[in-house]
């Protein structure tokens, strides 16, 4: 049996500078604070997911226990605990959504991507979701990617957008704008 | 053209930059204030100003603010909501995006009024971009010396920070978003106290909506009472509404309070009335919580007079036969739109989005849920409009926050107003799945008013 | 001192305490009127930050105080509400209240299993008696119920989560426990569940005391499960020497077998002494123990309201 080798999830010299930036937000003592945003950088450089290895790292980091960290985790949406695709497409279906046809446009990516609602292609390239008010209700349909939102929605544009993507190797990085 | 005060340079080109900000006018509200008005001054011209929060209650900002506690040595603490989760609000994004640097000098004029010295933006953590809009705009502001040790030589110093959320409607409450900003889970507060009282870190704090503290820098430089000389009675100034729905024109509008509502969806200035000339069946004017209103209720009041946007008017009538101006989420529904689905995502969003914490939210939300979704995919009974009404009484008013309410009110109101279209889709489930109710009673209107 | 008058009766009380502890003063000074304390399933007095989520402890506050004499616009947790000179409060006397309170039984009934026969806690479940004193004989609801697999936490305790109200007394027990926090509630709405970081937690010497302050049969005792019905067992009170607690508990006993050992609880069922788990699992056996003598039991449960007051006596 091959033995692969083993990286525990560290953060580079780079990141650990801006942990301690927003660590130095909040005063002496509160460094809880500034869990949520290093648990959003701790998904973008660990695989778009939390492993719970990733949230004991956060925990260490930021000295507090690990409950603390999987309470949070577990609470706000924008955390995955299980694995996602390299394009994580989220397409809004609340009210003001849904009356400019937002089940349309997930029952055309489903079609297209040849998956349903919350399952990953079996090229790992894309998951499907679909989410709660995302505050584009006057552009809808709309979905959110990576950090990007992409608005008013045709058959057209989705069809540009993911055979774009389909044709990138590398996923983009959720704090870098793509337009 | 009605009155801009808060976008009135939003489309002036490089507006999100520090330099053309400031030829605009920018950071005179600071010079002001910091150098002829002491912080009780400032506070006066806001409650004078009659500013109302325009996150969503329309509690008086100026008088919020003087709740705030000053006990000696414990710092206080500035907080922006800019949790933006409301559905069929846009606005603050909007505000934002468009002009950073107004945000800014709000929260340093307001930090001045009331003693503050650090101050935090709590914002919704998908919007990523705009985090990083906001830090420029706070970095450009720390160089010119708007923030950071004694600012314009005075004794006043400001830190201004961005914190973004992890994704969760309820902390836009603000107790759950002072939860969230100490990095816990956002599981609203039991109050008192206020977090005026014990709020951030047990400190003093005030929270305020994004459009608020937009607002203040104009106050400041005009005056209060110049501010409360526009619109109409108590609904004073500009407001931001994120018009969405079937219209021909969605977006952020500025409106002066007091603008008609059916101009403020027909006219070409502002929503441009409806696609392919079909006809007004509804409106949510505030954001999903408020009741919902069909057309001829949302044009004039139950007296026969026009409505027009200001709290006052929207809410005429109470939940009976009016709704509220909430946070400005204006959502329109043409005459093809099914009211049930509609109020099932409504009730969908609001059980996805209830913390947990205090039981007849929890349960109660996830019940309406899933009665609604029987009725909507045709597995209703006539007992249940009677029963999604006593489970929203049952939620309603008996919770720790207003998420309760929230979730509440869009069912019963919708039950108040389409009960008939409820009871088609429970009797008539194979129909309902094929085709839509259509416009119901107001099929009668429409031809009273001759349309 | 401050007047508070709830359902006629009047009190005095020290500035800070809440509607609750007032109405439970007046039931420990007159048990005649031991019916207005409003009933509560997460707040717990020894437990610092608890109460105000279940919402089955709302009053009417009628008259706010002497000096604002409006009454409160909505009814309030009294688990949470400071008394003030002069308030007049509403229990079992406002029908509007009482059907309110019905309603937050009906919803916090909606997702729990009716699987009280099979059930540890049947007999001395808050749950259980809430619904039997306030609840309505049939449920409106049709709709599926949540369910959770049942979880082990450690060799003693079982965690059956759906059965769960999410009253978080758990959580602020195993917090006032340890120093360093292990135990918490993870997710969020009606999926929120209980979730504990095992290792750590089962090492605590005092974890076995989550089940007693459990409401339900959330946390339950391993080591008696399914062994008796509750009202089967005949309760003494008992002591040892302990060097980690006070080491006085209850012994639930069937003949000379000690089936179960807990807390002693007061009137309000809530813990006077926490005890350890070496008392709670580790001595099961009549000669390990001083028993004091049968234990009364001063509950209105479904159970021993008909049976248990009556055998108790014949043990005397």
């Amino acid at each position: 049996m091959e033995i692969m080798a083993y990286n525990p999830p560290r953060f580079s010299e780079e990141r650990l500078a801006q942990v301690r930036k927003i660590v130095g937000q909040f005063p002496e003592g509160r460094q809880k604070s500034a869990l949520i945003r290093v648990l959003h950088m701790a998904q973008e450089d660990f695989g778009g997911h939390l492993t719970a290895e990733v949230m004991d790292y956060v925990a260490d980091l930021l000295a507090i226990s690990p409950i603390e960290v999987y309470e949070v985790a577990t609470f706000y949406t924008m955390f995955n605990l299980k694995p996602v695709g390299k394009y994580m497409l989220e397409v809004c279906h609340t009210g003001p959504c849904m009356l400019r046809g937002a089940d349309k446009t997930i029952a055309y990516l489903q079609q297209k991507l040849g998956i349903k609602v919350n399952e990953t292609t079996e090229d790992g390239f894309f998951t499907l979701k679909s989410a709660e008010c995302l505050g584009a209700c006057g552009y809808a349909p709309m979905m959110q990617c990576g950090e990007h939102y992409y608005e008013n929605l045709t058959e057209e544009k989705i069809d540009a957008l993911v055979d774009a993507w389909q044709k990138q190797p590398v996923p983009p990085k959720a704090w870098e704008k793509i337009d | 053209m009605s009155r801009k005060i808060l976008l009135e340079h939003a489309h002036v080109a490089g507006i999100q930059g520090y330099e053309i900000y400031r030829k605009m006018g920018g950071y005179r509200s600071v010079e002001k204030a910091l150098k002829s008005l002491t912080p009780e001054e400032v506070v006066d011209e806001v409650k004078r100003s009659g500013l109302r929060g325009r996150g969503g209650a329309g509690f008086p900002t100026g008088m919020k603010w003087s709740f705030l506690a000053k006990p000696e040595g414990v710092p206080r603490y500035l907080l922006c909501n800019a949790d933006e989760s409301e559905p069929g609000t846009f606005k603050d994004r909007y505000l934002m995006e468009k002009i950073p640097h107004l945000l800014v000098e709000g929260m340093i004029t307001s930090s001045y009024a009331l003693g503050v010295q650090t101050a935090y933006i709590y914002i919704r953590g998908e919007y990523k971009w705009i985090v990083k809009i906001l830090e420029k705009a706070i970095a450009e502001a720390y160089l010119h010396g708007w923030l950071g040790r004694k600012i314009l030589g005075t004794d006043f110093s400001l830190d201004l920070y961005v914190a973004p959320g992890g994704g969760a409607y309820i902390c836009g409450e603000e107790t759950a978003l002072i939860e969230s900003l100490e990095g816990k889970r956002g599981n609203p507060r039991i109050k008192p106290p206020f977090p005026a009282v014990k709020g951030l870190w047990q400190s003093p704090t005030v929270v305020n909506n994004v459009e608020t503290l937009a607002a203040v820098p104009v106050i400041v430089n005009e005056g209060g009472d110049a501010y409360a000389a526009v619109g109409v009675g108590r609904s004073t100034g500009t407001k931001l509404i994120s018009a969405c729905g079937n219209l021909n024109k969605p977006g952020v509008y500025e409106i002066e309070m007091g603008l008609p509502v059916e101009e403020f969806i027909f006219s070409d200035e502002y929503c441009g009335g409806i696609p392919g000339g079909k006809r007004f069946k509804a409106c949510v004017p505030g954001g999903s919580s408020v009741p919902i209103l069909p057309a001829d209720l949302m044009l004039k009041n139950a007296k026969g007079e026009d409505r027009v946007m200001t709290y006052e008017s929207l809410s005429d009538g109470g939940f009976l036969t009016g709704t509220m101006l909430g946070s400005g989420g204006f959502i329109v529904f043409d005459e093809d739109q099914c009211i049930v689905r509609n109020t099932y995502t409504y009730a969908r969003f609001y059980h996805h989005e209830s913390c947990g914490q205090c039981s007849p939210c929890r349960e109660g939300t996830g019940w309406m849920e899933k009665v609604l979704h029987r009725i909507e995919h045709g597995h209703g009974h006539d007992h249940d409009l009677d029963l999604l009404v006593d489970i929203s009484k049952k939620i309603e008013g008996n919770t720790i926050c207003p998420l309760g309410d929230a979730a509440a009110w869009p069912v019963a109101a919708a039950i108040r107003h389409f009960r008939e279209e409820f009871e088609w889709h429970v009797r008539h489930p194979q129909e309902a799945q094929a085709r839509n109710y259509g416009l119901g009673r107001l099929e009668i209107y429409y031809g009273a008013v001759g349309v | 001192m401050l007047k508070v008058t709830i359902d006629g009766i009047e009190t005095q009380v020290e500035p800070g305490t809440t509607i609750l502890q007032a109405a439970r003063k007046i039931a420990t000074e007159q048990p005649e009127h031991s019916h207005l304390v409003p009933p509560a399933m997460c707040y717990y007095s020894p437990l610092e930050g608890s109460g105000g989520k279940c919402r089955t402890c709302i009053v009417k506050v009628t008259q706010g105080s002497e000096r604002d004499p409006r009454p409160m616009p909505k009814p309030v947790a009294s688990c949470q509400t400071q008394v003030m000179d002069g308030m007049v409060v509403e229990n079992t006397t406002n029908p509007d209240l009482l059907a309110a309170r019905k309603g937050v039984v009906e919803l916090l009934l909606i997702n729990h299993p009716l699987d009280c026969p099979v059930c540890d806690q049947a007999g001395e479940c808050h749950l259980q008696d809430l619904a039997f004193a306030h609840g309505a004989s049939e449920t409106r609801y049709e709709e599926e119920r949540r369910t959770f697999e049942r979880i082990d936490i450690g060799p003693y305790i079982q965690l059956h989560m759906t059965r769960c109200i999410l009253c978080y007394r758990c959580v602020y027990t195993a917090n006032q426990f340890t120093d360093e926090r292990v135990h918490g509630v993870l997710f969020r709405g009606d999926r929120a569940e209980i979730g504990t970081y095992i290792e750590k937690a089962i090492k605590n010497d005092f974890s076995g005391n989550v089940i007693d302050v459990c409401p339900v049969g959330a946390l339950t005792d391993k080591t008696f499960r399914f062994r008796s019905r509750v009202w089967f067992t005949r309760p003494f009170d008992a002591h040892r020497k302990c060097d980690k607690c006070c080491g006085k508990t209850v012994l639930w006993m069937a003949g000379d077998d000690v089936l179960r050992v807990t807390a002693r609880k007061d009137v309000f069922d809530e813990v006077e002494e926490f005890i350890c788990n070496e008392c709670r699992f580790d001595h099961k056996v009549k000669e390990d123990w001083t028993i004091e003598g049968p234990r009364s039991i001063h509950r209105h449960s479904v159970i021993s309201a008909n049976k248990y007051k009556a055998k108790a006596k014949t043990v005397v």
